[in-house]
């Protein structure tokens, strides 16, 4: 059975992208065989995070019209053996992504045997992120503890429950799952910023993780490497404990706490 | 939290201000996109309006028809303003 994840937020720069690269790794790293998409269709980005931007000949939008089938798009990942990539187009606009064009190649990788298939959705709540979630079984919203991205997040989790297939066709909803990036624990204990339970109270769908706020995630895209692969950071870890809670494992949730200065930098504070 | 703002009287932390402000505007956005206006609601004000005008005058601006909803409870307002009996 091949599972459909739509990586989606509404608003931009909140950590989708980071997100689907460091998802989908985690769940080949477990062994699982997994696509990753950019439905990002004109201003792809997931090639560069993952590091295989030079190696893009074909994309989505190309198998989409029959110009190359997907062995010739998939990109196969350099350092994890179940991982391919299937790169947005660069030059069309988002209006190339026809429905029934999505659901045929979406049927045709998991006829290749993929079990999770991972849509990286663009910003915005336009063609491309709705085709991104309309196919979706579950759903991570990548949410930032900020007004701006909690309220686009409440939008997209009510496009969720009634644009997507499952919602037209009275099927069981998109499983929906709250991801919080960029969370600050310092200044959540400060009062400066959104809490856990704040963002959860006002959204009300389960928690899968907390991603805190690293200087590792801009040094990862600067290299071209998913996050998950900083072996040693907060945000690989989390990322993991992500993945493993997918999986239905349970992981308590870590790096939420706001750590004490050292006394040396208290007595130095103002 | 130092003791001088403790002694002038706290400000409300701005994620608490944040949060509020949410909940306000999202409870708002969300009765709004379960289709808040009825597609019957032009009907209804149409028909009102011509049964009225069988017994009394009055111009198609003179009824407001409006619908709100508070958590479970939907009030359905009509207002008739009748025209000066003079």
């Amino acid at each position: 059975m091949t599972k459909i994840v739509v990586v989606t937020s509404g608003k931009g720069g909140v950590g989708k992208t980071t997100t689907s690269a460091s998802f989908a790794t985690g769940l080949a790293l477990k062994g699982h065989k997994t696509v990753v998409i950019d439905f990002d269709v004109g201003l792809r980005n997931l090639d560069l995070i993952m590091g295989c931007e030079r190696r893009v000949v074909y994309d989505f939008v190309n198998v989409i019209q029959g110009e190359a089938n997907l062995n010739q798009a998939l990109i196969r990942d350099k350092q994890v053996d179940a991982l391919y990539i299937l790169a947005a187009s660069q030059t069309r606009d988002k209006e190339a992504l026809k429905q029934e064009g999505v659901e045929r190649v979406l049927n045709e990788l998991a006829g290749m045997g993929f079990e999770y298939i991972v849509c990286d959705s663009p910003a915005g709540i336009e063609t491309g992120a709705l085709m991104a979630m309309h196919y979706a079984d579950e759903a991570l919203v990548v949410t930032n503890p900020e007004v701006s991205s909690v309220r686009d997040s409440d939008r997209i989790l009510g496009l969720l429950s009634s644009r997507t297939r499952r919602a037209i066709e009275g099927r069981e909803p998109v499983k929906e799952h709250l991801l919080i990036t960029r969370y600050n624990p310092n200044r959540v204990q400060d009062g400066q910023m959104l809490s856990l339970q704040d963002i959860q109270d006002i959204l009300r769908i389960p928690l899968i993780g907390v991603i805190p706020e690293s200087e590792a995630v801009l040094q990862a895209s600067n290299q071209g490497v998913p996050a998950i692969h900083l072996q040693g950071t907060d945000v690989s870890e989390a990322y993991k404990d992500v993945v493993d809670r997918f999986l239905g494992q349970d992981r308590p949730l870590r790096f939420i706490e706001a750590q004490k200065p050292s006394l040396l930098k208290r007595l130095f504070a103002r | 939290m130092s003791l001088l703002s403790l002694l002038l009287g706290e400000k409300k932390k701005t994620a608490a201000v944040a949060k509020e402000r949410l909940q306000i505007i999202l409870a708002h956005e969300r009765a709004g996109r379960n289709a808040s206006e009825p597609d019957y609601l032009p009907a209804l004000q149409r028909e009102l309006l011509a049964v009225i005008g069988k017994y009394v005058s009055i111009h198609p601006d003179d009824i407001k028809v409006h619908l709100e909803r508070l958590d479970n409870l939907e009030v359905l307002e009509i207002k008739i303003e009748l025209p000066d009996a003079r």
